[in-house]
């Protein structure tokens, strides 16, 4: 188990105060200056050494993200981090912002610096109105402090952060999308390549990365990618924010040790599952976009990308969705059906369409008002969908169905069976 | 205001920002790279909307405040039209005085989201969505997961999130707004934020130089 020494989130629960004052009790903007004189490059080796792994999903060495931009450009150069956290379960970063703020103001000074950027854009989703204000209060107070803004930290370095608000649509966590969304346009994705490294924001060289992957940053640099990578499995490192949702007894945020067992992080930190570990049906362990596990893969399996990817699922953003006995698990399937018809843009036909599509076929599995062979039809259209999109939200889509039918196919089956029981054919009961 | 039976509204026939909303302008759009100022519309319409609901107490966006953003940004019209409407957070037609904002994506839905719906139902009489109470108070929207799951259910009011929500709690909140108070926003339970009731079980032994 992690111990609170090797914690980098020490305000996570907002106990204690969360700007500058308070940050600098915490560790945070000692001797920013002397990360810097570093350099670019030792800046990025330290990073690529650490292991770090994108922590908004994909699990990307954010390391080898940075050293993708430019070392030397005509135009300017942006870091823009996304903090559209929306992926249902998911509520990390917006702890992070509210609690915590400067370790990602300070992150964004020591990111841009490396990449060459002029300037960061924190994009905030717009329900998030009181954590951007609590963002905003920070790097107002790391301005007036000159951590931020001409001669950063005093190293010479002249570094913009600004927040901005987005308002209120899941694609634009999207990395392409967000980029289109700051550009003052619909949050739809553009095609890649070419990459924002090389074509992003404004047509500039830019990096985007999640805020948890950001606000560790500092930290890694100061301790080192030796005390990182001591923490954790092997291509899995350090600690991670966990959010542990649903069906427990004590629903909460909790850093921990990436590769923990599941039902160690629910039993230690998530007052177990409602009714005991026998209660347990399902859990969505990333995120609603990866694929649910059976309680049989849930005894012991660790939390981390590998592992997770091994059974066929993934961390994703390592928000964990327990579901016990009682849940109507096609009901909760069919519900985040709904959400991604809701949040599809309409750009590409297989998502516009066949998210609708599914979520209609998923409320009449609901019911059972189906035929057994439309199981097969659906987990079919489910294949046409993923990977035909320009980006992901297809596949987001795709998975959470593929996950239920691989493990719950009988109980999809004994749902329909149960309907035709109960509505028998008129020409039959004659 | 909408006519809460027919759904029909006046738009109204012209819009000007007042001092308010230009103090906000020139500070947002100093954020964006000249020429670039586009960038700023979606911040522009929140102050469009926010000045709506300063000026009459219904927070929305009329065609004229979008085309008072389209002059002062130098876009088409039909640009600034196609963010608010692909966009969810603004309103399009006029709501209540509160605007009550209900997560029912799974996460919320597996711990009573249900129970949440239907007791703002009963409490304010509103049977669909999108609809706004006949007394004008409250206007009741589904919302797509707002991202704080921990504390599910959750029970959005204008910008703030109620946590940890049930049918008691929700009398309770919708008694005081009607009264005119404005009950502490966060968990509802009484727990320290995201941290597990009754208390964390980590950051339990850290000390920190003194904060003074």
């Amino acid at each position: 188990m992690l111990q609170d020494k090797d914690r980098i989130f020490t305000n996570l629960y907002g106990i204690h105060d969360p700007l500058l004052k308070g940050a600098r009790a915490r560790g945070d903007w000692d001797n920013t200056k002397s990360i810097l004189e570093r350099g670019r490059d030792a800046i990025i080796q330290e990073m690529k050494d650490s292991g770090l792994r994108g922590r908004g999903g994909a699990g990307f060495p954010t390391g080898l993200k940075w050293s993708f931009m430019p070392k030397q450009s005509d135009r300017p150069c942006y870091l823009v981090v996304n903090a559209d956290e929306s992926e249902p379960g998911t509520c990390k970063d917006r702890d992070i912002l509210r609690h915590d703020p400067h370790k990602l103001v300070e992150g964004c000074l020591i990111a841009g610096f490396a990449m060459g950027a002029c300037a960061a854009y924190i994009y905030v989703r717009g329900e998030f109105f009181n954590e951007g204000r609590m963002l905003q209060a920070a790097v107002d107070e790391a301005y007036a402090a000159g951590l931020i803004g001409k001669n950063a930290c005093g190293s010479g370095y002249d570094f913009n952060v600004f927040v901005h608000r987005g308002a209120g649509a899941y694609i634009c966590g999207e990395e392409t999308a967000l980029i289109e969304s700051l550009e003052g346009k619909k949050g739809m994705p553009r095609m890649k390549p070419p990459f924002p490294a090389g074509v992003g924001l404004y047509g500039c060289p830019s990096t985007v990365n999640n805020v948890e992957s950001i606000a560790v940053a500092p930290t890694i640099l100061r301790r080192g990618a030796a005390w990182f990578t001591s923490i954790g499995r092997p291509n899995n490192a350090g600690p991670k924010l966990f959010c542990i949702s649903g069906h427990v007894n004590k629903p909460c945020n909790v850093e921990e040790e990436l590769g923990i067992p599941m039902r160690e992080l629910i039993e230690k930190h998530a007052g177990g599952v409602r009714g005991g570990w026998d209660n347990l049906l399902a859990v969505i362990p990333g995120g609603a976009s990866v694929p649910m596990i059976p309680k049989s893969i849930c005894d012991d399996i660790p939390m981390d990308f590998d592992s997770l990817r091994g059974v066929r699922s993934g961390l994703g953003t390592a928000a964990v969705i327990v579901m016990d006995k009682s849940t109507d698990l096609i009901k909760a399937i069919a519900r985040l059906s709904k959400f991604y018809m809701h949040e599809s843009c309409g750009q590409c036909t297989p998502c516009r369409e066949g998210t609708g599509w599914m979520w209609r076929t998923m409320t009449r599995m609901v019911e059972g008002r189906a035929e057994a062979a439309e199981i097969d039809t659906l987990e079919q259209v489910t294949k046409q969908i993923e990977g035909h999109t320009i980006c992901a939200l297809g596949d987001a889509a795709a998975w959470p169905i593929q996950g239920l039918i691989r493990h719950f196919r009988p109980m999809m089956e004994e749902r329909i069976a149960a309907y035709k029981s109960r509505n028998v054919p008129r020409m039959a009961a004659e | 205001m909408a006519n809460a039976h027919t759904g029909a509204f006046e738009q109204p026939s012209s819009f000007a920002f007042d001092s308010e909303s230009e103090a906000e302008i020139a500070m947002l759009i100093a954020r964006y790279p000249a020429g670039k100022q586009a960038s700023a519309v979606i911040p522009l319409l929140y102050v469009v909307q926010r000045q709506m609901k300063r000026q009459t107490d219904s927070a929305w966006v009329p065609v004229k405040g979008m085309d008072a953003i389209a002059e002062r940004l130098g876009m088409a019209p039909i640009r600034v039209y196609e963010v608010a409407t692909f966009y969810f957070m603004f309103n399009m037609k006029p709501i209540g005085k509160y605007h009550l904002q209900l997560c029912t994506t799974t996460p919320c839905w597996l711990r009573g989201s249900d129970d949440v719906v239907a007791a703002c139902r009963k409490e304010t009489g509103i049977q669909g969505w999108g609809e706004t109470s006949a007394d004008g108070m409250f206007t009741m929207t589904e919302v797509e997961c707002v991202g704080a799951c921990v504390n599910a259910p959750i029970l959005q009011v204008d910008d703030d999130f109620y946590e940890d929500m049930d049918a008691e709690k929700v009398a309770q909140l919708l008694g005081a707004l009607r009264r005119g108070e404005r009950p502490p926003k966060g968990s509802m339970s009484g727990r320290q934020n995201s941290a597990a009731e009754g208390g964390p079980t980590t950051l339990t032994t850290l000390q920190f130089a003194p904060e003074a």
